[in-house]
């Protein structure tokens, strides 16, 4: 059943976003290193990036592009082919274009200006965030029928990963401000794959004064290699999770 | 060689199917009768799997399809309305096809797409063509590939007198190879010469399932838009007949 791989990822690169959304990566990555004169700033600049506009591109690109895969989908559930296997072709071409836009767009510009391990750690971050978030713009069009509503429940998801988590543990945090607040901190970070991408990326750079009260709590728990199994192993639940909830609701769904 | 036991289906609160049973068998021709909203759609999409009932089972040559996908190989379908991806060409979308479910000897049956005369147009691209070109298109994938099985739901609908008895030819050929055949169609006249039986349904419950002969004595009447017309008369009662 590689064959429907095939045509799914024929079809995804010869869309016209793909493209666009390469070249503004690589405009994005290449105009930063250019501007900034140290290569730890151009890597900072570039992480915000990653941390706002993939999880934003990856879920509303996804959730279009099934929403109008879905004549393509009922073409070939009429055919003798499985549920989980179209399903999870669909998802595995999607997650290889936002790999090959994320090695082009940000990969080769990383490479060429700043070929570290803190490089190479926020491209693979990118990686895995265009990966989460294409899992759950999946799960948010096999829940809704609606193509309108399915596109919302993915901004809503963007908003409240990107900003509302945050505010909900700012709230947490001065409420309980009396108590030790550390090892709670840690388990709500594991609720949001941007925080936990932040976070880990930050230690990287050597950046965990930013991060204030709660840094050297982090320092010592990420830059173990407990932690950061752990915190590897939280990301790709972050994958997993929603699209074996999409495979058990598509099973289930009228066409 | 269809089996269906008691399915119920029920969108929202409206039911769609209720308690269906029905024993289809090769070489049989069924023509599925019934008003909009009748629930044949929904029954025949039950029979792909692409709906899935709340009850009941449907068996495929004794085995249950629910859940199972290898018994479509043996069934060609043709949906009421053929939706395509909008940037694949004509051409892209056969090739595909034969690419994904080729039956072990590679033999596709080609004799539609020349005799529509698809294999002129191979490279339109499926947003730009018209309703009745996308029913030739879906009738010449549900005849590529020797199906056993052919569901066809409402193949005439929208195509010109030509191609409707290009395709009303094929289908007496496929019948007379003993494939059981399966017509949804408001156009009771396409299907005089061709059904076998009548299957009729009304507000998702099945009415009944008769042959033909067994139709055209009990009203009296030969053809099959008269034999319905005084079935559906609701001054017609049976027992008076």
């Amino acid at each position: 059943m590689q064959k429907i791989t095939k045509y799914v990822l024929l079809d995804i690169l010869r869309n016209r976003f793909m493209i666009a959304y390469t070249l503004l990566l690589l405009l994005i990555s290449f105009s930063l290193f250019m501007l900034e004169d140290s290569t730890a700033k151009a890597l900072l600049g570039l992480m915000n990036v990653v941390l706002f506009i993939i999880p934003l591109v990856s879920l509303v690109f996804a959730t279009i592009y099934l929403y109008n895969a879905s004549e393509f989908i009922e073409l070939m559930l009429s055919q003798p082919i499985r549920r989980r296997v179209l399903l999870t072709r669909l998802y595995g071409g999607l997650a290889f274009s936002f790999f090959v836009a994320m090695f082009v767009g940000l990969g080769i510009p990383v490479l060429l200006y700043a070929p570290s391990v803190q490089g190479l750690l926020l491209v693979a971050a990118g990686s895995t965030l265009s990966l989460i978030f294409s899992a759950l713009a999946l799960l948010a069009s096999v829940i809704t029928r609606d193509k309108a509503r399915g596109i919302g429940v993915a901004l809503l998801l963007w908003v409240y990963f990107a900003f509302v988590f945050d505010g909900l543990v700012l709230l947490v945090l001065f409420q309980f401000a009396d108590y030790p607040l550390e090892t709670p901190m840690i388990v709500l970070t594991m609720m949001n794959p941007v925080d936990l991408s932040r976070i880990f990326l930050l230690l990287q750079v050597d950046m965990a004064a930013m991060l204030g009260f709660t840094g050297a709590v982090f320092q010592k728990y990420f830059s173990g290699i407990t932690g950061q199994l752990i915190s590897a192993a939280v990301l790709l639940m972050w994958v997993f999770i929603p699209l074996w909830l999409s495979v058990k609701k598509f099973n289930k769904r009228d066409l | 060689m269809i089996e269906i036991k008691n399915i119920y289906k029920n969108f929202g609160r409206l039911a769609a199917l209720s308690n269906i049973n029905l024993n289809l068998l090769a070489g049989e021709t069924i023509a599925m009768i019934g008003p909009n909203g009748s629930g044949k759609t929904t029954l025949i999409k039950t029979l792909l799997g692409l709906v899935i009932p709340d009850k009941g089972d449907v068996l495929f040559n004794g085995q249950s399809v629910l859940n199972q996908w290898q018994y479509r190989e043996r069934i060609g379908y043709m949906p009421q309305i053929g939706r395509y991806p909008d940037n694949m060409r004509i051409g892209q979308i056969i090739d595909m096809m034969v690419d994904l479910r080729r039956d072990k000897a590679g033999k596709t049956d080609l004799e539609l797409i020349q005799r529509l005369g698809i294999d002129r147009i191979l490279d339109k691209p499926m947003r730009t063509l018209s309703g009745g070109t996308r029913q030739k298109v879906s009738a010449c994938l549900a005849f590529m590939f020797h199906p056993d099985v052919l569901i066809l739901d409402e193949p005439t609908a929208g195509l010109d007198p030509l191609s409707s008895e290009i395709l009303k030819d094929k289908i007496a050929k496929e019948k007379e190879r003993g494939r059981l055949i399966i017509i949804t169609s408001h156009i009771l006249s396409d299907l005089d010469d061709l059904v076998t039986e009548v299957v009729y349904m009304q507000d998702g419950v099945m009415k009944f399932h008769k042959k033909v002969e067994e139709l055209q004595e009990q009203t009296g009447e030969m053809r099959l838009n008269k034999v319905m017309a005084v079935l559906m008369d609701p001054c017609y009662d049976p027992v008076m007949q």
